[in-house]
Protein backbone atom coordinates (compact mmCIF):
# COMPACT_ATOMS: atom_id res chain seq x y z
CA UNK A 1 0.00 0.00 0.00
CA UNK A 2 2.69 2.44 1.09
CA UNK A 3 4.85 1.26 -2.38
CA UNK A 4 1.56 2.41 -4.25
CA UNK A 5 1.78 6.03 -2.75
CA UNK A 6 5.39 6.13 -3.03
CA UNK A 7 4.85 5.33 -7.00
CA UNK A 8 2.10 8.05 -7.06
CA UNK A 9 4.30 10.51 -5.29
CA UNK A 10 7.08 9.96 -7.59
CA UNK A 11 4.98 10.04 -10.65
CA UNK A 12 3.84 13.50 -9.63
CA UNK A 13 7.38 14.53 -9.00
CA UNK A 14 8.33 13.60 -12.71
CA UNK A 15 5.02 15.02 -13.95
CA UNK A 16 5.91 18.59 -12.72
CA UNK A 17 9.59 18.26 -13.56
CA UNK A 18 8.57 18.55 -17.41
CA UNK A 19 8.37 22.18 -17.16
CA UNK A 20 12.08 23.36 -16.86
CA UNK A 21 11.11 26.97 -18.45
CA UNK A 22 8.39 27.89 -15.91
CA UNK A 23 10.21 27.00 -13.31
CA UNK A 24 12.65 29.32 -14.13
CA UNK A 25 10.90 31.81 -14.95
CA UNK A 26 9.00 30.96 -11.58
CA UNK A 27 12.33 31.10 -9.68
CA UNK A 28 13.11 34.59 -11.36
CA UNK A 29 9.65 36.02 -9.98
CA UNK A 30 10.05 34.51 -6.38
CA UNK A 31 13.77 36.35 -6.17
CA UNK A 32 12.36 39.51 -7.54
CA UNK A 33 9.34 39.68 -4.92
CA UNK A 34 12.01 38.14 -2.31
CA UNK A 35 14.43 41.42 -3.32
CA UNK A 36 11.21 43.79 -2.96
CA UNK A 37 10.11 42.43 0.47
CA UNK A 38 13.68 42.47 2.18
CA UNK A 39 13.82 46.29 1.28
CA UNK A 40 10.58 47.04 2.75
CA UNK A 41 11.55 45.25 5.83
CA UNK A 42 14.67 46.42 6.09
CA UNK A 43 12.91 49.84 6.19
CA UNK A 44 10.13 49.00 8.67
CA UNK A 45 13.15 47.38 11.20
CA UNK A 46 15.45 50.47 10.57
CA UNK A 47 12.88 52.78 11.48
CA UNK A 48 11.31 50.10 14.18
CA UNK A 49 14.31 47.58 15.87
CA UNK A 50 12.84 44.36 17.46
CA UNK A 51 9.37 44.62 16.35
CA UNK A 52 8.00 41.35 17.13
CA UNK A 53 10.94 39.98 18.52
CA UNK A 54 12.41 39.66 15.58
CA UNK A 55 15.75 41.89 14.01
CA UNK A 56 16.52 43.19 10.66
CA UNK A 57 18.23 39.33 9.49
CA UNK A 58 15.48 37.78 10.99
CA UNK A 59 13.13 39.79 9.08
CA UNK A 60 14.91 39.11 6.29
CA UNK A 61 15.12 35.63 6.75
CA UNK A 62 11.56 35.87 6.97
CA UNK A 63 10.87 36.61 3.57
CA UNK A 64 13.33 34.84 1.62
CA UNK A 65 12.13 31.56 3.65
CA UNK A 66 8.51 33.11 2.38
CA UNK A 67 9.43 32.99 -0.98
CA UNK A 68 11.05 29.40 -1.33
CA UNK A 69 8.00 28.11 0.73
CA UNK A 70 5.62 29.57 -1.19
CA UNK A 71 5.10 27.27 -4.31
CA UNK A 72 6.40 23.92 -1.81
CA UNK A 73 2.99 24.65 0.14
CA UNK A 74 0.95 25.79 -2.67
CA UNK A 75 0.08 28.36 -0.67
CA UNK A 76 -1.70 30.06 -3.81
CA UNK A 77 -3.35 26.54 -4.33
CA UNK A 78 -2.67 24.58 -6.96
CA UNK A 79 -0.78 21.15 -6.89
CA UNK A 80 -3.41 18.00 -7.27
CA UNK A 81 -6.43 19.49 -5.67
CA UNK A 82 -6.60 21.66 -8.40
CA UNK A 83 -6.49 18.10 -10.37
CA UNK A 84 -9.61 16.97 -8.22
CA UNK A 85 -11.47 20.05 -8.65
CA UNK A 86 -11.59 19.76 -12.78
CA UNK A 87 -12.40 16.03 -12.13
CA UNK A 88 -15.17 16.55 -9.83
CA UNK A 89 -16.51 19.29 -12.33
CA UNK A 90 -16.23 17.28 -16.05
CA UNK A 91 -17.56 13.52 -13.65
CA UNK A 92 -14.27 12.18 -13.95
CA UNK A 93 -14.24 12.24 -10.30
CA UNK A 94 -16.42 8.85 -10.48
CA UNK A 95 -13.46 6.91 -11.98
CA UNK A 96 -11.42 7.82 -8.59
CA UNK A 97 -14.17 6.48 -6.66
CA UNK A 98 -13.90 3.77 -7.94
CA UNK A 99 -10.37 2.36 -7.15
CA UNK A 100 -9.22 0.53 -4.42
CA UNK A 101 -7.31 3.39 -2.69
CA UNK A 102 -8.24 6.06 -0.74
CA UNK A 103 -9.21 9.27 -2.67
CA UNK A 104 -7.61 11.52 0.43
CA UNK A 105 -4.61 9.37 0.29
CA UNK A 106 -3.59 8.95 -3.73
CA UNK A 107 -4.28 12.92 -3.87
CA UNK A 108 -1.98 13.57 -0.73
CA UNK A 109 0.71 11.26 -2.19
CA UNK A 110 0.60 13.28 -5.65
CA UNK A 111 0.94 16.27 -3.51
CA UNK A 112 3.45 15.56 -1.64
CA UNK A 113 5.43 14.34 -4.98
CA UNK A 114 5.15 17.81 -6.17
CA UNK A 115 6.10 19.32 -3.28
CA UNK A 116 9.54 17.77 -3.33
CA UNK A 117 9.74 18.80 -6.43
CA UNK A 118 9.13 22.58 -5.78
CA UNK A 119 11.31 22.18 -2.78
CA UNK A 120 14.11 21.29 -4.63
CA UNK A 121 13.56 23.76 -7.42
CA UNK A 122 11.33 26.82 -6.52
CA UNK A 123 12.50 26.05 -2.64
CA UNK A 124 16.11 25.84 -3.26
CA UNK A 125 16.74 28.52 -6.35
CA UNK A 126 14.99 31.83 -3.83
CA UNK A 127 17.49 30.99 -1.12
CA UNK A 128 20.48 30.78 -2.98
CA UNK A 129 19.78 34.01 -4.16
CA UNK A 130 18.54 35.57 -1.19
CA UNK A 131 21.77 33.91 0.95
CA UNK A 132 23.87 35.69 -2.67
CA UNK A 133 22.73 39.27 -2.01
CA UNK A 134 21.58 39.35 2.07
CA UNK A 135 22.30 38.00 5.27
CA UNK A 136 20.15 35.41 6.28
CA UNK A 137 20.04 33.51 9.39
CA UNK A 138 20.93 29.60 9.45
CA UNK A 139 19.09 27.19 11.57
CA UNK A 140 21.19 27.54 14.90
CA UNK A 141 21.48 23.32 15.63
CA UNK A 142 20.85 19.99 14.18
CA UNK A 143 17.67 20.40 16.07
CA UNK A 144 16.56 22.90 14.94
CA UNK A 145 17.12 22.41 11.16
CA UNK A 146 15.57 18.65 11.90
CA UNK A 147 12.51 19.77 13.71
CA UNK A 148 12.29 22.69 10.89
CA UNK A 149 12.09 19.43 7.89
CA UNK A 150 9.48 17.81 10.13
CA UNK A 151 7.20 21.08 10.22
CA UNK A 152 7.99 21.52 6.84
CA UNK A 153 6.23 18.13 5.88
CA UNK A 154 3.56 19.25 8.07
CA UNK A 155 2.92 22.55 6.95
CA UNK A 156 2.54 21.25 3.40
CA UNK A 157 -0.40 18.65 4.65
CA UNK A 158 -2.44 21.16 6.55
CA UNK A 159 -2.24 23.27 3.24
CA UNK A 160 -3.10 20.28 1.52
CA UNK A 161 -5.99 19.31 3.72
CA UNK A 162 -7.47 23.10 3.35
CA UNK A 163 -7.24 22.93 0.00
CA UNK A 164 -8.89 19.70 -0.57
CA UNK A 165 -11.43 20.59 1.60
CA UNK A 166 -11.94 23.69 -0.80
CA UNK A 167 -11.72 21.76 -4.08
CA UNK A 168 -14.52 19.35 -2.54
CA UNK A 169 -16.61 22.19 -2.91
CA UNK A 170 -17.04 21.53 -6.23
CA UNK A 171 -19.43 18.57 -5.29
CA UNK A 172 -21.98 21.16 -4.27
CA UNK A 173 -21.09 24.48 -6.15
CA UNK A 174 -19.67 22.81 -9.52
CA UNK A 175 -17.11 25.32 -9.77
CA UNK A 176 -14.53 25.52 -7.21
CA UNK A 177 -12.32 28.25 -8.82
CA UNK A 178 -14.26 31.02 -7.01
CA UNK A 179 -14.11 28.88 -3.57
CA UNK A 180 -10.08 28.58 -4.20
CA UNK A 181 -9.23 32.22 -5.00
CA UNK A 182 -10.60 32.99 -1.65
CA UNK A 183 -9.18 30.18 0.20
CA UNK A 184 -5.66 31.20 -1.59
CA UNK A 185 -6.46 35.25 -0.16
CA UNK A 186 -6.71 34.10 3.43
CA UNK A 187 -4.12 32.11 3.27
CA UNK A 188 -1.86 34.62 2.16
CA UNK A 189 -2.86 36.66 4.71
CA UNK A 190 -3.21 34.48 7.76
CA UNK A 191 0.19 32.59 6.69
CA UNK A 192 2.07 35.24 7.37
CA UNK A 193 3.06 35.30 3.86
CA UNK A 194 2.18 38.72 3.32
CA UNK A 195 3.41 40.30 7.21
CA UNK A 196 4.81 38.13 9.61
CA UNK A 197 2.33 37.28 11.86
CA UNK A 198 4.16 38.66 14.99
CA UNK A 199 3.73 42.26 13.64
CA UNK A 200 -0.27 41.48 13.64
CA UNK A 201 -1.34 43.21 17.33
CA UNK A 202 -3.49 42.35 19.86
CA UNK A 203 -6.58 39.82 19.26
CA UNK A 204 -5.87 39.80 15.72
CA UNK A 205 -2.41 38.34 16.60
CA UNK A 206 -3.72 36.02 18.70
CA UNK A 207 -6.46 34.73 16.24
CA UNK A 208 -4.20 34.47 13.27
CA UNK A 209 -1.62 32.69 15.67
CA UNK A 210 -4.35 30.28 16.79
CA UNK A 211 -5.59 29.60 12.63
CA UNK A 212 -4.43 26.65 10.73
CA UNK A 213 -2.72 29.00 8.35
CA UNK A 214 -0.09 30.08 10.46
CA UNK A 215 0.92 26.04 10.61
CA UNK A 216 1.72 26.70 6.94
CA UNK A 217 4.19 29.49 6.72
CA UNK A 218 4.42 31.26 10.37
CA UNK A 219 5.75 27.79 12.55
CA UNK A 220 8.13 26.57 10.21
CA UNK A 221 9.78 29.93 9.66
CA UNK A 222 10.04 30.26 13.10
CA UNK A 223 11.54 26.85 13.77
CA UNK A 224 14.12 28.46 11.06
CA UNK A 225 14.64 31.01 13.22
CA UNK A 226 14.79 29.37 16.46
CA UNK A 227 12.57 30.77 18.06
CA UNK A 228 11.31 28.04 20.04
CA UNK A 229 13.63 26.06 22.40
CA UNK A 230 12.83 22.93 24.05
CA UNK A 231 8.95 22.09 24.83
CA UNK A 232 8.46 24.88 22.54
CA UNK A 233 9.50 23.40 19.67
CA UNK A 234 7.15 20.04 20.80
CA UNK A 235 3.96 22.37 21.02
CA UNK A 236 5.07 24.30 17.95
CA UNK A 237 5.18 21.22 15.94
CA UNK A 238 2.50 19.19 17.94
CA UNK A 239 -0.11 22.32 16.76
CA UNK A 240 0.84 21.71 13.38
CA UNK A 241 -0.07 18.10 14.11
CA UNK A 242 -3.23 18.73 15.87
CA UNK A 243 -4.42 20.53 12.50
CA UNK A 244 -2.78 17.70 10.30
CA UNK A 245 -5.26 15.30 12.05
CA UNK A 246 -8.40 18.07 11.93
CA UNK A 247 -7.95 18.83 8.44
CA UNK A 248 -7.70 14.98 7.08
CA UNK A 249 -10.62 14.10 9.44
CA UNK A 250 -12.88 16.64 7.98
CA UNK A 251 -11.41 15.96 4.20
CA UNK A 252 -12.98 12.12 5.04
CA UNK A 253 -16.24 13.44 6.37
CA UNK A 254 -16.48 15.70 3.12
CA UNK A 255 -15.93 12.94 1.08
CA UNK A 256 -17.86 10.54 2.74
CA UNK A 257 -21.29 13.51 2.26
CA UNK A 258 -19.92 13.90 -1.12
CA UNK A 259 -20.04 10.59 -2.07
CA UNK A 260 -23.68 10.21 -1.32
CA UNK A 261 -24.31 13.22 -3.30
CA UNK A 262 -22.88 12.03 -6.43
CA UNK A 263 -24.54 8.31 -6.08
CA UNK A 264 -27.96 10.54 -5.75
CA UNK A 265 -26.77 12.52 -8.59
CA UNK A 266 -26.41 8.86 -10.60
CA UNK A 267 -23.01 8.67 -10.94
CA UNK B 1 -5.64 58.61 -51.33
CA UNK B 2 -4.44 59.82 -47.93
CA UNK B 3 -7.89 59.96 -46.62
CA UNK B 4 -8.69 56.98 -47.66
CA UNK B 5 -5.97 55.38 -45.42
CA UNK B 6 -6.66 57.45 -42.25
CA UNK B 7 -10.13 56.42 -43.13
CA UNK B 8 -10.02 52.76 -43.32
CA UNK B 9 -6.97 53.03 -40.29
CA UNK B 10 -10.13 54.25 -38.33
CA UNK B 11 -12.64 52.11 -39.79
CA UNK B 12 -10.26 49.16 -38.62
CA UNK B 13 -9.70 50.55 -34.92
CA UNK B 14 -13.46 50.81 -34.80
CA UNK B 15 -13.51 47.26 -36.00
CA UNK B 16 -10.88 45.94 -33.25
CA UNK B 17 -12.80 47.61 -30.51
CA UNK B 18 -16.06 46.15 -31.53
CA UNK B 19 -14.54 42.51 -31.81
CA UNK B 20 -12.75 43.44 -28.57
CA UNK B 21 -16.01 44.04 -26.82
CA UNK B 22 -18.23 41.17 -28.67
CA UNK B 23 -15.67 38.48 -27.43
CA UNK B 24 -15.33 39.85 -24.17
CA UNK B 25 -19.21 40.00 -23.87
CA UNK B 26 -19.07 36.17 -24.56
CA UNK B 27 -16.80 35.46 -21.38
CA UNK B 28 -18.65 37.45 -19.33
CA UNK B 29 -21.75 36.04 -20.20
CA UNK B 30 -19.97 32.67 -19.74
CA UNK B 31 -18.78 33.53 -16.12
CA UNK B 32 -21.90 34.33 -14.94
CA UNK B 33 -23.19 30.47 -15.90
CA UNK B 34 -21.81 29.85 -12.24
CA UNK B 35 -22.95 33.04 -10.08
CA UNK B 36 -22.20 31.50 -7.08
CA UNK B 37 -18.77 31.21 -8.16
CA UNK B 38 -18.54 34.69 -10.05
CA UNK B 39 -19.77 36.38 -6.84
CA UNK B 40 -17.11 34.63 -4.70
CA UNK B 41 -14.25 35.25 -7.05
CA UNK B 42 -15.12 39.48 -7.09
CA UNK B 43 -15.20 39.14 -3.36
CA UNK B 44 -12.32 37.21 -2.98
CA UNK B 45 -10.51 39.89 -5.65
CA UNK B 46 -11.67 42.91 -3.38
CA UNK B 47 -10.61 41.03 -0.04
CA UNK B 48 -6.77 39.93 -1.23
CA UNK B 49 -5.85 43.22 -2.92
CA UNK B 50 -7.48 44.33 0.54
CA UNK B 51 -5.77 42.77 2.78
CA UNK B 52 -2.67 43.16 0.70
CA UNK B 53 -3.45 47.37 1.95
CA UNK B 54 -4.51 45.87 5.62
CA UNK B 55 -0.91 44.65 5.67
CA UNK B 56 0.41 47.64 5.30
CA UNK B 57 -1.79 49.63 7.73
CA UNK B 58 -0.47 46.73 10.58
CA UNK B 59 3.23 47.39 9.62
CA UNK B 60 2.31 51.22 10.51
CA UNK B 61 1.46 49.91 13.99
CA UNK B 62 4.89 50.05 14.46
CA UNK B 63 6.00 53.12 12.20
CA UNK B 64 5.23 56.54 11.81
CA UNK B 65 6.60 56.79 8.32
CA UNK B 66 8.33 54.55 5.85
CA UNK B 67 10.75 56.04 3.88
CA UNK B 68 10.36 59.22 4.91
CA UNK B 69 6.70 58.87 4.10
CA UNK B 70 3.33 58.67 5.68
CA UNK B 71 0.32 56.12 5.56
CA UNK B 72 -1.47 58.46 3.78
CA UNK B 73 0.89 59.57 1.53
CA UNK B 74 1.71 55.63 1.10
CA UNK B 75 -1.77 55.30 -0.07
CA UNK B 76 -1.94 57.49 -2.88
CA UNK B 77 1.71 55.98 -4.17
CA UNK B 78 -0.46 52.45 -3.75
CA UNK B 79 -3.43 53.60 -5.43
CA UNK B 80 -2.03 55.20 -8.83
CA UNK B 81 0.14 51.86 -9.13
CA UNK B 82 -2.61 49.96 -8.51
CA UNK B 83 -5.48 51.33 -10.31
CA UNK B 84 -3.15 51.50 -13.40
CA UNK B 85 -2.34 47.77 -13.12
CA UNK B 86 -5.69 46.93 -12.38
CA UNK B 87 -7.50 47.97 -15.16
CA UNK B 88 -4.55 47.36 -17.59
CA UNK B 89 -5.12 43.26 -15.94
CA UNK B 90 -8.79 43.74 -16.70
CA UNK B 91 -8.44 44.84 -20.13
CA UNK B 92 -5.55 42.62 -21.48
CA UNK B 93 -4.16 40.79 -18.45
CA UNK B 94 -5.18 37.52 -20.75
CA UNK B 95 -2.35 38.23 -22.77
CA UNK B 96 -0.36 36.43 -20.37
CA UNK B 97 -1.62 33.53 -21.70
CA UNK B 98 -0.13 33.01 -25.01
CA UNK B 99 2.40 30.50 -24.20
CA UNK B 100 -1.01 28.05 -23.76
CA UNK B 101 -1.81 29.29 -27.01
CA UNK B 102 0.69 28.55 -28.85
CA UNK B 103 1.26 24.79 -26.87
CA UNK B 104 -2.35 24.07 -27.61
CA UNK B 105 -2.63 25.25 -30.92
CA UNK B 106 -5.22 27.86 -30.14
CA UNK B 107 -2.78 30.46 -31.40
CA UNK B 108 -3.60 29.00 -34.80
CA UNK B 109 -6.98 28.92 -35.09
CA UNK B 110 -6.83 32.40 -33.84
CA UNK B 111 -4.71 33.45 -36.78
CA UNK B 112 -6.52 32.38 -39.59
CA UNK B 113 -10.17 34.72 -37.91
CA UNK B 114 -10.24 38.03 -39.42
CA UNK B 115 -9.37 40.22 -36.50
CA UNK B 116 -6.61 41.42 -35.11
CA UNK B 117 -4.13 39.13 -33.27
CA UNK B 118 -4.10 41.33 -30.46
CA UNK B 119 -7.27 42.08 -29.47
CA UNK B 120 -8.25 38.08 -29.59
CA UNK B 121 -5.63 37.05 -27.02
CA UNK B 122 -6.33 40.35 -25.21
CA UNK B 123 -10.20 39.44 -24.98
CA UNK B 124 -9.25 35.91 -24.65
CA UNK B 125 -11.83 34.86 -21.20
CA UNK B 126 -12.18 38.69 -19.80
CA UNK B 127 -12.66 38.72 -16.23
CA UNK B 128 -15.11 40.89 -15.34
CA UNK B 129 -14.58 39.91 -11.80
CA UNK B 130 -11.83 41.70 -11.89
CA UNK B 131 -14.18 44.88 -11.24
CA UNK B 132 -13.06 43.61 -6.90
CA UNK B 133 -9.39 44.57 -7.17
CA UNK B 134 -10.37 47.67 -9.10
CA UNK B 135 -12.50 49.09 -6.90
CA UNK B 136 -10.01 48.05 -3.59
CA UNK B 137 -7.60 50.47 -5.64
CA UNK B 138 -9.74 53.03 -6.18
CA UNK B 139 -10.97 53.63 -2.61
CA UNK B 140 -7.24 53.44 -1.49
CA UNK B 141 -6.40 56.17 -4.43
CA UNK B 142 -9.39 58.18 -3.46
CA UNK B 143 -8.31 58.28 0.28
CA UNK B 144 -4.71 58.97 -0.67
CA UNK B 145 -5.92 61.90 -2.48
CA UNK B 146 -6.89 63.77 0.62
CA UNK B 147 -3.17 63.62 1.67
CA UNK B 148 -2.80 66.29 -1.74
CA UNK B 149 -3.10 70.31 -1.30
CA UNK B 150 -5.08 70.38 -4.62
CA UNK B 151 -4.45 72.87 -7.54
CA UNK B 152 -5.38 72.90 -11.34
CA UNK B 153 -1.75 71.92 -11.88
CA UNK B 154 -2.03 69.11 -9.88
CA UNK B 155 -5.46 67.98 -11.09
CA UNK B 156 -3.67 67.28 -14.20
CA UNK B 157 -0.45 65.95 -13.23
CA UNK B 158 -3.00 63.76 -11.39
CA UNK B 159 -5.06 62.77 -14.38
CA UNK B 160 -1.96 62.35 -16.68
CA UNK B 161 -0.37 60.15 -13.70
CA UNK B 162 -3.22 57.37 -14.10
CA UNK B 163 -3.40 57.45 -17.55
CA UNK B 164 0.30 56.91 -17.80
CA UNK B 165 -0.12 53.91 -15.31
CA UNK B 166 -2.45 52.12 -16.70
CA UNK B 167 -0.53 52.54 -20.22
CA UNK B 168 2.45 51.52 -18.55
CA UNK B 169 1.61 48.23 -17.15
CA UNK B 170 -0.22 47.63 -20.86
CA UNK B 171 3.01 47.86 -21.63
CA UNK B 172 4.58 45.82 -19.51
CA UNK B 173 2.08 42.74 -19.24
CA UNK B 174 2.08 42.49 -23.58
CA UNK B 175 5.69 43.14 -23.59
CA UNK B 176 6.69 40.51 -21.31
CA UNK B 177 4.24 38.16 -22.71
CA UNK B 178 6.45 38.38 -25.77
CA UNK B 179 8.92 35.82 -24.64
CA UNK B 180 6.72 33.18 -24.85
CA UNK B 181 6.61 33.18 -28.20
CA UNK B 182 9.97 31.51 -27.57
CA UNK B 183 10.10 29.68 -24.50
CA UNK B 184 6.05 28.68 -24.67
CA UNK B 185 5.74 28.02 -20.92
CA UNK B 186 7.21 31.01 -18.59
CA UNK B 187 4.50 32.98 -17.97
CA UNK B 188 5.53 34.10 -14.30
CA UNK B 189 8.30 35.38 -15.71
CA UNK B 190 6.01 38.79 -17.08
CA UNK B 191 4.67 38.71 -13.33
CA UNK B 192 7.73 39.53 -12.06
CA UNK B 193 7.76 42.55 -13.93
CA UNK B 194 3.63 43.06 -14.10
CA UNK B 195 3.06 42.52 -10.53
CA UNK B 196 6.75 43.05 -9.32
CA UNK B 197 6.32 46.09 -10.89
CA UNK B 198 2.86 46.56 -8.91
CA UNK B 199 3.99 45.61 -5.79
CA UNK B 200 7.85 47.11 -5.75
CA UNK B 201 5.71 51.09 -6.54
CA UNK B 202 3.87 50.06 -3.95
CA UNK B 203 6.45 51.28 -1.28
CA UNK B 204 8.00 54.80 -1.73
CA UNK B 205 10.95 54.45 -3.79
CA UNK B 206 12.80 55.95 -0.92
CA UNK B 207 13.63 52.43 0.39
CA UNK B 208 15.50 51.19 -2.08
CA UNK B 209 18.99 51.63 -2.85
CA UNK B 210 19.59 54.26 -5.54
CA UNK B 211 20.79 52.27 -8.29
CA UNK B 212 17.32 50.21 -8.30
CA UNK B 213 15.56 53.37 -8.40
CA UNK B 214 17.95 54.40 -11.31
CA UNK B 215 17.02 51.42 -13.28
CA UNK B 216 13.61 51.98 -12.85
CA UNK B 217 13.86 55.62 -14.06
CA UNK B 218 16.01 54.86 -17.44
CA UNK B 219 15.90 51.32 -17.73
CA UNK B 220 12.90 50.26 -17.51
CA UNK B 221 10.60 53.36 -16.21
CA UNK B 222 8.62 51.79 -13.72
CA UNK B 223 8.53 54.64 -11.33
CA UNK B 224 6.60 57.01 -13.63
CA UNK B 225 3.50 54.77 -12.69
CA UNK B 226 3.22 56.22 -9.47
CA UNK B 227 6.91 57.94 -7.92
CA UNK B 228 7.26 60.62 -10.12
CA UNK B 229 4.43 62.76 -10.27
CA UNK B 230 3.09 61.83 -6.61
CA UNK B 231 6.27 63.57 -5.69
CA UNK B 232 5.23 66.52 -7.05
CA UNK B 233 1.42 66.03 -6.01
CA UNK B 234 2.57 65.83 -2.64
CA UNK B 235 5.14 68.62 -3.18
CA UNK B 236 8.11 66.55 -1.40
CA UNK B 237 11.46 66.71 -2.61
CA UNK B 238 13.07 63.89 -4.79
CA UNK B 239 15.16 61.66 -1.71
CA UNK B 240 17.59 60.99 -4.64
CA UNK B 241 18.21 64.48 -5.87
CA UNK B 242 16.89 63.21 -9.40
CA UNK B 243 15.60 66.47 -11.49
CA UNK B 244 12.51 67.95 -11.15
CA UNK B 245 11.45 67.94 -14.64
CA UNK B 246 11.12 63.80 -14.41
CA UNK B 247 8.31 64.58 -12.05
CA UNK B 248 6.13 65.43 -15.53
CA UNK B 249 7.26 62.61 -17.54
CA UNK B 250 5.30 60.16 -16.91
CA UNK B 251 3.46 60.77 -20.25
CA UNK B 252 6.60 59.84 -21.94
CA UNK B 253 7.70 56.76 -20.21
CA UNK B 254 4.32 55.33 -21.14
CA UNK B 255 4.88 56.10 -24.91
CA UNK B 256 8.24 54.77 -24.70
CA UNK B 257 6.83 51.74 -22.78
CA UNK B 258 3.89 51.12 -25.25
CA UNK B 259 5.96 51.47 -28.48
CA UNK B 260 8.78 48.97 -27.03
CA UNK B 261 6.14 46.18 -26.10
CA UNK B 262 4.33 46.78 -29.64
CA UNK B 263 7.53 45.84 -31.30
CA UNK B 264 8.40 43.31 -29.08
CA UNK B 265 4.45 41.86 -30.34
CA UNK B 266 5.34 42.68 -33.65
CA UNK B 267 8.38 40.75 -33.26
CA UNK B 268 7.19 37.83 -31.25
CA UNK B 269 4.26 37.16 -33.87
CA UNK B 270 6.89 37.76 -36.94
CA UNK B 271 9.22 34.88 -35.10
CA UNK B 272 6.10 32.72 -34.42
CA UNK B 273 5.69 29.16 -36.20
CA UNK B 274 3.52 26.96 -35.10
CA UNK B 275 3.85 24.04 -32.68
CA UNK B 276 2.91 21.91 -35.87
CA UNK B 277 0.44 19.71 -33.24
Amino acid sequence: MLSLYAAVGRRSFRRYSTYTAATLAGIFTNSVFGLIYSFAYIALWDNAPDAGGYDTIDAVTFVWLGQALLMTVALWGGGTTDDLSERIRSGDIAIDLYRPTGLVGWYLAGDLGRATYHLVTRGLGPTFIGLLFFHIRLPSSPLDAAAFAVSLVLAVVVSFGLRFVVASSAFWLLDSSGARFLSGAFAIFFSGMMLPLVLFPGWLGTLARALPWSAIIQVPNDIWLGQYDGWALLGALGFQALWVALLLGLCEAVLRAATRKVVVQGG
Amino acid sequence: MADTHTATRRQSGAFAMRSYSDIARLWVRASLAYPASFALMTVSGFLITGLDFVALWLMFTHLTDLGGFSLIQIALLYGASSVGLRVADLLIGSVEQIGLHVRTGRLDQMLTRPVPLLVQVCADNFSLRRFGQISQAVIVFAWGCFAVDWNPPRVLVAVLMVVSSGVIFFGLFVGFSCVQFWTTDSTEFANAFTYGGNTITQYPLSIYPQELTKSLTFLLPIAFVNWYPCLYLLGVDDPFGLPSWLQFCSPVAAAVVLGGALLAWRTGVRHYTSTGS
